[in-house]
């Protein structure tokens, strides 16, 4: 009808997500600088860390550490020195290991998106499979136990699974190794691991809402047309129900970031999750505002090509601020 | 379920803190004491008869401290990999604690330890094919003292006083210091002193780390991922190994890989199923499930002790009295049992097997009777609840778990209750990493519970002396002047004599509270030949071959 108003909206709309993602960056980058400059300790004292190391280095020498670093300068000085060449993409050398973090980051990232997004993959597809089978099965037993299965899958420790599943597929039978990136039979565990809690949430919503869906005055309608029971699934309910999980997926991008520190250690895997562990308890400064801006990144990105994605599934959104809100209204 | 041991955090973080210090030349002391592993000694598994060439070690360790410069490392888990790829000036017998030949061939020491001249083997080469000679001794000790700085915290430690070095001829390197440092000779034993070549020398510290140095060892770096591995290749050619190895030549191995496995339970189940040949740092409830699979443990007992490190500045700490209350409270027969076996109770602040350790077993003992009259002597009641109280304030003591180990938790839940039999109340508190150097600088703390190793009785100066950081805030006393004359003494005989009279001041006055002398515990398929250990724990493994 009028293409060129929803195209104008359309630009709008993006342009100012554009302006929110930088603002994002731009808090989440001065939130944390402030936060870990004002943890006690700094990074030059972690270096002499766990154990009786500072004893053995003088006062001066630590001084002097300090000053190549540029600790000793004011904080707001030093936060505008970090700002500025941050806007330029150089986020510095990493304290602790003197790498850029530019390329500490780089080298960990291709293995971290390979893990996460065949994680994701593998929630996506396993927890809807789980979802669509449960509300699919007309066996009231079956249907209770599928949809326990979510919550079992939430409370079980993510570093129990991965140590489990190496005990007994790695250690015992030898089928995966238990660590290193040997190609993708080593990811096959850790995916697997870190999929768990995301799959389990995707079933839980997903079958939530294919459930309350089954109930639409649509349904009823295709069902009196003669649709068979796979093909409502499959064709109606499932993609009115899908929204809500798209909105779960965003979130489960940070949640795979988050737990990749956990399976990433277990499997003894470089990725992003080590860097951000380590990067943490060493007070790293610079690493670590490179991990939040790269993870304030990823969030916006994300939660943009989500909102981006709602009109394509249910075309009655036009993707406008506020959207999202829509949603509820939608099906009234 | 042998997987559950792995719940704990992670590795027992070995004390980085190999501070290295001299025996001149010949040992101090008694400390031919055996290395007492589950297997037996160090030299038991030394095999005369030749080995097999070729094949690759896989090893396992803990954590990657994200830096493969030997100067610049402490982490003794980046060490074993890192020790491969440097030669040093001296090596120093596991055993007897002796500094004999490697790349310096012979040298001397003026009276008054000032001065250390060394003379470098003909022929040497780093692996970039330059050759290892004085000029480049100067510069290495140059480069650690003036560029490194504190980056290379050990070195530029035991290089105190450092006036320079002089260029004699090509192959005599003349190293001066402005003040005795005896301790400067065992210290060119260590990787920390190992030579690297010009080339390295030129670039700057951050890049040495990320992307490794050039040195004349018998392994050369050929790949380090960060967190992941380690990777060395035989170097070829190589023949200048230490006096004190028994395979000439080029290295038998092919290739070193070094796994970064941060779970204990993993690296146990990584040796159980042959992923890997040999792990570091196993843990006491792992043993039995190795020893089932057949594999060969080793324990390698350091020069250290674990101990408590009083801060004297501290209220209640100040009371010598309290100090051996804690002392003769602890039970440290008890305390072994968490540690991997072979773990002794320390009986000094030195453990028997460093050079110029006394034992001071009469002060180092439990004796819960005897604390608690000291402090009744002391007068200190014990209230209500079991907890002692003087003039209204009670007997409650804070001990700090520096970097917040969980294994060290284990270790202070059990002083906890024990020191609680005899009226003492202890907290313990988690210090996060960052936060340490702050508390030790500011003096804020009770006590630190740490490992401290050393393989020299110089350690008592650099840790004790009131004329240096004095971390523990004692009092000038007489104690100073004894470990200012060891540190100055060439003669060997006064020098044991000096240290058995500091340690006995400190462990007398209950200065220090030793705990359990400190060890490391390795395992490996029983087809890896051949492996032996230097004075630090790392694996020398010039001399290491698979039995096919």
């Amino acid at each position: 009808m009028e293409d060129d108003a929803i195209g104008s909206a359309m630009r709008r709309y993006v342009t100012r997500r554009l302006a929110q993602a930088v603002g994002v960056l731009w808090a989440a980058y001065t939130v944390s600088f402030f936060v870990l400059y004002y943890l006690p300790g700094d990074p030059v004292a972690a270096m002499f860390g766990g154990g009786l190391d500072s004893t053995t280095v003088s006062p001066a020498q630590i001084a002097e550490l300090r000053h190549r670093y540029g600790f000793d300068k004011p904080v707001f000085v030093q936060y505008i020195d970090y700002l500025g060449k941050a806007v330029r993409g150089d986020f510095g050398n990493s304290v602790s290991t003197g790498r850029s973090v530019t390329a500490t980051l780089a080298g960990a990232l291709p293995q971290t998106f390979a893990l996460a997004g065949l994680a994701l993959l593998l929630s996506v597809v396993i927890g809807g499979a789980l979802a669509v089978s449960a509300s699919y099965t007309r066996r009231r037993w079956l249907r209770q136990v599928l949809l326990s299965l979510p919550s079992l899958g939430m409370s079980l420790p993510t570093f129990w699974v991965g140590l489990m599943l190496i005990e007994l597929l790695s250690f015992r039978i030898g089928l995966f190794p238990a660590f290193g990136d040997g190609g993708l039979r080593g990811l096959v565990l850790p995916a697997v691991t870190l999929a768990v809690p995301p799959g389990a949430l995707v079933a839980q919503v997903l079958a939530k809402s294919l459930l309350a869906a089954l109930d639409e005055p649509y349904v009823q309608t295709a069902q009196s047309k003669g649709a068979s029971r796979l093909r409502i699934h499959l064709r109606h309910t499932l993609r009115n129900a899908s929204l809500p999980t798209l909105t779960v997926v965003g979130l489960i991008g940070g949640q795979l970031l988050a737990n990749a520190v956990v399976v990433e250690t277990v499997f003894s895997r470089e990725g992003m999750g080590r860097v951000t562990a380590n990067a943490v308890t060493t007070q790293d400064i610079p690493l670590v505002q490179g991990v939040v801006v790269f993870g304030a990144l990823v969030f916006v990105l994300l939660n943009l090509i989500i909102d981006l994605t709602y009109p394509l599934l249910d075309p009655r959104i036009i993707a406008t601020p506020g959207s999202r809100g829509a949603i509820a209204g939608v099906g009234a | 379920m042998p997987a559950l041991s792995s719940l704990r955090r992670g590795p027992r973080r070995i004390s980085p803190f190999v501070l290295a210090a001299a025996l001149l030349a010949v040992p101090l002391s008694a400390c031919g004491s055996d290395d007492s592993g589950s297997t037996g000694g160090a030299a038991a598994t030394s095999s005369n008869a030749p080995g097999q060439s070729g094949g690759t070690l896989a090893i396992a360790v803990g954590t990657d401290v994200g830096c493969v410069d030997p100067q610049q490392v402490r982490s003794s888990d980046t060490l074993y990999s890192l020790r491969q790829t440097v030669d040093s000036l001296t090596d120093q017998n596991p055993t007897t604690g002796q500094i004999v030949p490697w790349l310096a061939r012979s040298w001397e020491v003026s009276a008054d330890a000032t001065t250390f001249t060394f003379h470098l083997r003909n022929g040497v080469t780093f692996s970039d094919g330059t050759p290892v000679d004085a000029r480049v001794v100067k510069d290495n000790f140059d480069g650690i003292t003036t560029k490194l700085g504190g980056l290379a915290s050990l070195g530029v430690n035991y290089l105190t006083g450092y006036a320079g070095t002089t260029v004699v001829d090509n192959l005599t390197a003349q190293v001066k210091f402005s003040r005795p440092n005896a301790a400067f000779l065992q210290a060119t034993s260590t990787p920390s002193l190992g030579l690297i070549a010009e080339a390295s020398l030129a670039k700057p510290p951050a890049q040495r780390c990320s992307g490794g140095i050039v040195g004349s060892g018998p392994f050369t770096l050929s790949s380090y991922r960060p967190n992941q591995s380690i990777t060395l290749a035989k170097r070829q050619g190589y023949d200048w190994g230490s006096s004190l190895w028994t395979k000439r030549g080029e290295a038998y191995l092919d290739k070193l890989l070094f796994q970064i496995v941060p779970e204990n339970g993993a690296r146990t189940g990584a040796l159980q199923s042959e992923q890997v040949n040999l792990i570091a740092n196993v843990i006491r409830s792992d043993e039995s499930g190795l020893k089932a699979a057949g594999k060969t443990l080793r324990t390698v007992t350091l020069s250290g002790t674990n101990a408590l490190w009083v801060n004297h500045a501290a209220p209640l700490l100040k009371d010598v009295k309290v100090r051996q209350a804690i002392m003769f409270g602890i039970d440290r027969k008890a305390v072994t049992g968490l540690f991997p076996s072979g773990t002794t109770p320390a009986t000094s602040i030195l453990s028997p097997k460093t050079p110029g350790y006394a034992d001071q077993s009469s002060f180092v003992a439990y004796d819960p009777a005897k604390a608690k009259s000291l402090l009744d002597a002391d007068g200190w009641r014990v209230g209500g609840d079991g907890i002692r109280t003087k003039d209204g304030v009670p007997l409650e003591i804070t001990i700090g778990n520096p970097g917040a180990i969980s294994s060290v938790d284990t270790e202070l839940e059990l002083i906890q209750q024990q020191l609680k039999d005899v009226g003492i109340r202890i907290k313990i508190k988690e210090i996060p990493v960052a936060d340490i150097n702050n508390i030790q600088q500011s003096g804020s703390y009770d006590i630190l519970i740490a490992n401290a190793q050393r393989p020299d009785p110089d350690i008592l100066r650099t840790q004790f002396s009131t004329k240096l950081n004095n971390t523990y805030r004692l009092s000038p006393s007489a104690l100073d002047t004894l470990l200012e004359q060891q540190a100055a003494t060439t003669d060997q005989v006064k020098r044991k004599e000096l240290a058995a009279e500091a340690q006995r001041l400190l462990l007398e006055n209950a200065d220090v509270i030793p705990i359990v002398n400190y060890v490391v515990e390795f395992a490996f398929s029983p087809k890896v030949r051949g492996l032996e250990f230097n004075p630090s724990g790392h694996p020398e493994l010039h001399g290491t071959w698979i039995s096919r």
